[in-house]
């Protein structure tokens, strides 16, 4: 079967608008959690938030698609450009002989929110002036598949193309379909996912899930793993990578391989109440499995890292099942972003594969105290310098989904 | 070993006109339509004022009070089908592993409906920006980020796989199903519960619509409002619905005896990327689909039996869709019957392609195609035998269905019934 191999990657996140400038962030622990600015937000239990700033939408895209874009569409568009660019590819201006074309290109990316700040305009606009207010530009601006069309059509990619929805699980099963969607024999894949939320109305939506942090200060309102753990903060932005085949790669001379997709899994966990377990250790030892690695292989977990105890517990104790207590270094950089949604599995698998690349785990930066009985390495206080060959990246998203990748080193 | 088959063994309907997959198919053969004005609210304010409407009693399909609130109609759709699609299976519990179960959910708009109903609460009618976080109800992030949609389905099958939402906008239908069956051909899972739910017929997806004017104007007709391919069509019906199929690996469902409704023998997806909501002329992108499907399917063209079109009844749509008939089927195209039930049942977006499916694995199993209904003025345009008014009876054992949609996506699916092997 053929070997799916990341060729370009690229990010928007609260702490960094490119690769190497959000890399640098993770790896100084410097966090992008604020007050929402947006709207007044004092009145509304929680403030905190991980915003995107200094992204002027129009210095990343042509003006035609101002108007008709979302804020979560606008980040999607200039990070698709960016990792093209990254991945050396251009289609429709420099396709030569190797290059892929057509149909050889697809995209599938994850939203769990879709064009949110947009629709919530567009409703006001119906309810408060009228139907004849709302823009010709809702219908799409707003529904799920609205990243993948605009790549797609920005781009000229015309192969298989989806658009997945999981919460949080859903970024990284964007990226497992893309594996799926290269070894059935399309040549490369924009994959990952994005999501944004911060108008009044989807902020108030967010905090119904009923696990935003309340705290006021920025360095203790998401602590991952702390026995202090309060919640999480939400955040915007995410992370689109190109997947592509291996050979396809090696024939156009692609510029460089960030690591493989070895390895993806995907459970649901049983309906509550019902006593059964999570199937979080499922996922995990599916996705071992599924890239021919042992638990004694991966070098690295980068954390779904809820922030909630009950559910921080029951990820480490899938992570214990699996490598034995403190059998394998944990990480969570996504204590410096928020929660990102649909955009958080693939930033977490943006930095594994920098991990790779640099032979550095990066820390959770926040938490102080893990208890005991979690039985954890959480990598903490500084980046720890590890030679990691292989990462495992996990994701969950709220009512149960679990998502799992196996992440190895280019030339293993 | 070859590779591993999946076949329909159970299905369950909600579409307008009738509660149930038997109601579906009488409405289909006799070529009735359901679209009626809009009642679900005043639709005086708005361009396009009928729908295809579902007449859904949730008490007494058996949902709790808890699970009418705690679950969008779509959801709730969605849920009945899977009821109605696992008994029909005659799979029983506990027959395949619960982690070798998937499910996969499509839909366009998801929790639309619920959405503008805690909009109206939290923003008092639309006057507050700053929505009152008091009046919050606490599904209200399920409906922003719909995971709970298949979490529900998941729960009702008790899958513990692969759990996802395949949200294509109006392919969605086509591509959940295309999903589930990669996952059961790879391996991943053996069996899954896959389908499409909508329930668009909300304000706000209203005027979406009106805004492009997508949707037909023809308020004082609202049964003969839809007309796909006839040359008055000026805009498809807005409507809802639901199917859900259980899918299984072949050899699997043999050994068990399952009754199997047809094979989904080949599905593509293709972008056009061209435009968000128009279509080029030449239907290029969606002829290159079904060229794929047909090929995973090991098919010639000319082994089609019918073609269920996408026919949403927009000047645009059937004008591409005629065109791509032409460039994948050659004349072949000429020669094989081409409908659309949205003339009869209105366009459901992200939930009709999954209807459609239903629609082809019942016109396997009665040997008849169903027809196009309001077709009555040929449109020079769209040249071929689209079946009007009038179901056929004829020999039907390979279909294909194919779905356009916003976002430029195209797709196909062949459906084959095994003939003498199961049926």
């Amino acid at each position: 079967m053929s070997d799916a191999v990341i060729t370009g990657m690229s990010v928007a996140s609260p702490i960094g608008l490119g690769t190497e400038e959000h890399w640098k962030s993770v790896l100084a622990g410097r966090h992008g959690i604020g007050e929402v600015d947006r709207f007044d937000v004092s009145g509304y239990p929680s403030r905190l938030a991980g915003q995107i700033r200094g992204f002027e939408a129009a210095d990343h895209l042509p003006g035609r698609l101002l108007p008709q874009t979302d804020v979560s569409t606008r980040y999607a568009l200039a990070m698709a450009r960016w990792a093209l660019e990254d991945a050396g590819v251009e289609p429709g201006t420099t396709a030569g002989p190797g290059a892929p074309a057509d149909y050889d290109m697809g995209v599938v990316v994850s939203s769990a929110q879709g064009g949110f700040d947009f629709t919530h305009r567009e409703f006001r606009k119906l309810w408060s002036q009228g139907p004849e207010y709302v823009s010709v530009y809702e219908s799409f601006a707003w529904f799920y598949a609205v990243d993948t069309g605009q790549i797609s059509i920005r781009h000229g990619l015309r192969g298989p193309s989806a658009a997945l929805v999981a919460e949080q699980a859903g970024g990284l099963d964007a990226v497992g379909h893309a594996r799926r969607t290269v070894r059935r024999g399309t040549r490369l894949v924009v994959a990952g996912g994005v999501d944004s939320a911060l108008d009044p109305w989807g902020w108030a939506a967010q905090l119904a899930g009923g696990r935003v942090s309340t705290a006021r200060e920025p360095e203790r309102a998401f602590l991952p793993f702390d026995r202090d753990a309060g919640g999480h903060v939400p955040g915007e932005g995410g992370a689109i990578l190109v997947v592509e085949d291996a050979d396809s790669a090696r024939e156009r001379g692609a510029p460089r391989r960030y690591g493989r997709i070895a390895g993806h899994a995907a459970t649901f966990d049983p309906p509550p109440g019902s006593g059964r377990p999570s199937a979080l250790r499922r996922a995990v030892e599916l996705a071992l499995a599924d890239a021919g690695r042992t638990a004694h292989d991966i070098g690295v977990v980068f954390a779904d890292a809820a922030g909630v105890p009950e559910l921080d517990r029951a990820e480490a104790e899938a992570l214990r099942a699996v490598f034995g207590p403190y059998g394998v270094p944990v990480t969570a950089p996504k204590a410096l972003t928020g929660r990102l949604y649909g955009g958080g599995g693939p930033v977490d698998l943006l930095c594994a594969l920098l991990s790779l690349r640099d032979g550095v785990v990066p820390h959770t930066a926040h938490t102080a105290r893990v208890p005991e009985d979690y039985g954890l390495d959480l990598v903490r206080d500084e980046p720890r310098g590890l030679p990691v060959r292989s990462a495992l990246v996990l994701a969950r998203g709220r009512r149960g989904f679990n998502s799992a990748v196996v992440v190895t080193a280019p030339d293993s | 070993m070859g590779e591993r088959r999946v076949v329909i063994t159970g299905i369950g309907v909600r579409a307008p006109g009738g509660s149930g997959t038997k109601e579906f198919w009488e409405l289909l053969v006799n070529g009735r339509t359901a679209t009626r004005r809009i009642s679900f609210f005043d639709p005086s304010p708005f361009r396009s004022r009928v729908a295809g409407e579902v007449d859904f009693d949730a008490r007494a399909e058996g949902f709790g009070p808890r699970e009418i609130r705690r679950m969008d109609r779509a959801t709730q759709f969605a849920v009945a089908c899977t009821r109605d699609a696992l008994a029909d299976s005659g799979l029983s519990p506990g027959a395949v592993p619960p982690h070798r179960i998937a499910v996969a959910l499509g839909t366009a708009v998801a929790s639309a409906t619920s959405l503008e109903d805690e909009y109206l609460v939290m923003s008092d009618g639309g006057k507050d920006w700053l929505v009152d976080p008091d009046h919050l109800s606490p599904y209200m992030f399920d409906y922003l980020s719909p995971g709970a949609m298949p979490a529900e389905v998941a729960w009702a099958v008790g899958a513990e796989g692969p759990v996802t939402m395949v949200s294509d906008g109006c392919t969605s239908g086509l591509d959940a199903v295309g999903y589930a069956v990669q996952l059961i051909r790879e391996g991943t899972v053996d069996a899954a519960v896959a389908g499409a739910t909508d329930t668009p017929i909300t304000p706000i997806v209203v005027a979406c619509f009106d805004a492009i004017k997508a949707t037909t104007p023809r308020d004082d007709e609202p049964a003969l409002a839809s007309r796909p391919f006839d040359a008055t069509r000026n805009g498809f019906v807005i409507a809802e619905g639901a199917a859900m199929f259980v899918l299984e690996e072949y050899e699997a469902a043999r050994a068990r005896g399952a009754p199997v409704y047809a094979e989904v023998s080949g599905y593509a997806t293709r972008c056009n990327a061209y435009h968000m909501t128009g279509l080029k002329k030449d239907g290029r992108e969606m002829a290159e689909a079904i060229r794929a499907a047909l090929d995973e399917a090991r098919l010639d063209r000319t082994a089609v039996d019918y073609v269920n079109a996408h026919g949403s009844g927009t000047k645009q749509n059937d004008r591409h869709e005629t065109a791509a008939f032409k460039r994948s089927l050659g004349d072949h195209a000429r020669r094989v019957p081409v409908s659309s039930i949205k003339s009869m049942i209105g366009h459901s977006l992200g939930a009709i392609g999954s209807i459609e499916i239903a629609a082809c694995a019942l016109a396997i199993k009665h040997d008849v195609v169903p027809p196009t209904a309001n077709l009555r003025t040929p449109d020079p345009e769209c040249d071929l035998d689209y079946v009007p008014l009038t179901a056929r009876e004829q020999r039907v054992d390979t279909v294909l269905s194919v779905g356009s949609g916003f976002g430029g996506f195209q797709s196909a699916m062949v459906l084959q019934g095994l003939g003498g092997a199961a049926r």
